[in-house]
């Protein structure tokens, strides 16, 4: 399905993919989450939220100073994950570095195992706990994209001086379809492809025709042939994270009907809870019936339990759990061994 | 849309630094009065005002130059100035009334600071302008 990605062309094409990247030519719907780096130092809580999504998604995402406030660095629980064995997807800000800090970082990651990066231009610090901050915004998220590429394709720096040896990345970007001008959006999209973006992660979808349409200027253009689309979702978790995110989130599109059924659902913690994955299910049903969407991506928002459950329901079966029920088959058939379920997952 | 400047133009204040630097001294201070009160310019010193339908795009906070951010509000503001609309909704909409065709595709390469506060003008003409394109 996305065989003819932009990069496979190139040098890096040679080079033989990590497991998000396989999953993602795999064909299959492709699940990712996003967990929460926290806020201490304490490497065994990044580890336990890493635990509680692994056997359900393909990738982990780890943010990078999420809505402008100073979290546990990104860089870092990225490398608890990759001890854990989790793959894990990195945020790049260009928030709080320059090019310089930039490179250095991507060099890092590449060096502690982590291949996926994740370009942003990020938010600004003044919805933040530090909107005294200098904001630094050296390069754009487009600019960024092209450097990781830059540095994967030609091993060489922003600068020309060479790299030796070049990081693997496997570099992908966003899109926000529900932020004005919406005509630019799709256009911005096809941007990132051409600055070599190799897959995409949306904003939340709570708006589902609002993405449909989208989607097909998205198609008109053939971008979804070449760049796997991951579409945003979440669950929400109470009638007051419905109105904060439809109220005070920029760039964020909750309908009325949404906030009304959380409503409905009353303070009740069980009820609202259920409430809002099925919500989150409903809304992953209507959108795989969108023509070029390559997967989901879940962001629980500090509610990684969910995660589970609304993969179990909405029917998705991300690599890790294909791969243990192929182990449990070949259980059940003595002859075959464990190398053979390790060529399954290839080929699913 | 690109300006094109020939090469004889560059290579003539290329040869001549001093000459450069001092147009630059006496035109930078009128380029930003003017450009100031017409397009808000903050005088990057790489223009690329014509390719943005004539919108200066470093009035955005994050100063991006390839497209909007996420954060556009509902309204078409700014998320970190509410009362400003965002350079890129303007930039948009500007650029479909432009008569020439429109460069919002364009990749714009990472800003050279080091060429902040001076002439784009001058810099047009002495090949700097673009200096990052390669990157």
């Amino acid at each position: 399905m996305n065989d003819n990605l932009p990069g496979n062309a190139g040098p890096a094409g040679a080079r033989s993919g990590g497991a998000f990247e396989r999953a993602l030519a795999s064909g299959r719907p492709v699940v990712t989450c996003e967990i929460s780096t926290g806020d201490g130092a304490d490497p065994e809580a990044v580890r336990r939220r890493g635990r509680l999504v692994r056997d359900h998604v393909d990738a982990v995402n780890v943010p990078d100073n999420t809505a402008g406030m100073p979290h546990m660095s990104g860089l870092a629980a990225a490398a608890i994950l990759v001890q854990e064995g989790i793959e894990p997807i990195l945020h790049v800000t260009c928030r709080d570095r320059n090019r310089l800090a930039l490179q250095g970082d991507l060099l890092g990651a590449a060096a502690l195992g982590v291949r996926n990066i994740l370009c942003l231009t990020g938010d600004h610090m003044v919805h933040g706990d530090h909107p005294d901050a200098k904001p630094v915004y050296d390069i754009d998220s487009m600019q960024l994209i092209r450097l990781a590429r830059r540095l994967t394709d030609e091993g060489r720096y922003m600068s020309g001086r060479e790299i030796k040896p070049r990081p693997d990345l496997f570099v992908g970007a966003v899109e926000n379809p529900f932020a004005p001008p919406y005509d630019f959006r799709p256009i911005r999209l096809q941007k990132k492809q051409e600055a070599g973006a190799r897959f995409i992660q949306t904003q939340i979808v709570f708006n589902v025709e609002r993405f449909a349409a989208f989607m097909t200027r998205v198609r008109d253009l053939g971008i979804d042939r070449h760049l796997p689309i991951l579409a945003g979702v979440a669950p929400i978790r109470s009638p007051r994270a419905a109105r904060h995110m439809r109220d005070n989130v920029a760039g964020m599109e909750v309908p009325e009907e949404l906030v009304r059924r959380m409503d409905q659902a009353g303070p009740d913690r069980a009820r609202r809870e259920e409430e809002g994955i099925r919500i989150c299910v409903e809304i992953i049903g209507r959108l795989r019936a969108i023509p070029g969407i390559a997967g989901f991506h879940i962001m629980p928002i500090h509610w990684e339990d969910a995660v589970g459950e609304i993969v179990r329901r909405a029917g998705l079966i991300p690599a890790r759990t294909a791969q243990r029920r192929a182990v449990d088959t070949d259980r059940l058939v003595p002859a075959t061994t464990a190398p053979s379920s390790v060529s399954k997952e290839h080929r699913s | 849309m690109a300006i094109h400047i020939p090469s004889r133009v560059v290579r003539f204040f290329r040869e001549r630094p001093r000459l450069t630097r001092g147009l630059d001294r006496t035109i930078a201070p009128f380029e930003a009065v003017s450009k100031k009160l017409v397009f808000g310019c903050r005088m990057c010193g790489q223009c690329i005002l014509h390719e943005t339908g004539l919108t200066c795009p470093m009035g955005c906070p994050k100063t991006l130059r390839n497209g909007p951010c996420g954060g556009v509000r509902m309204n078409g503001h700014c998320e970190v100035i509410p009362g400003m609309t965002c350079v890129w909704v303007k930039a948009e909409r500007r650029s479909r009334l432009l008569p020439w065709s429109s460069t919002l595709l364009k990749i714009q390469p990472a800003l050279d600071w080091s060429l902040k506060g001076s002439s784009s003008w001058v810099n047009l003409l002495a090949g700097v302008h673009d200096k990052g394109a390669g990157r």
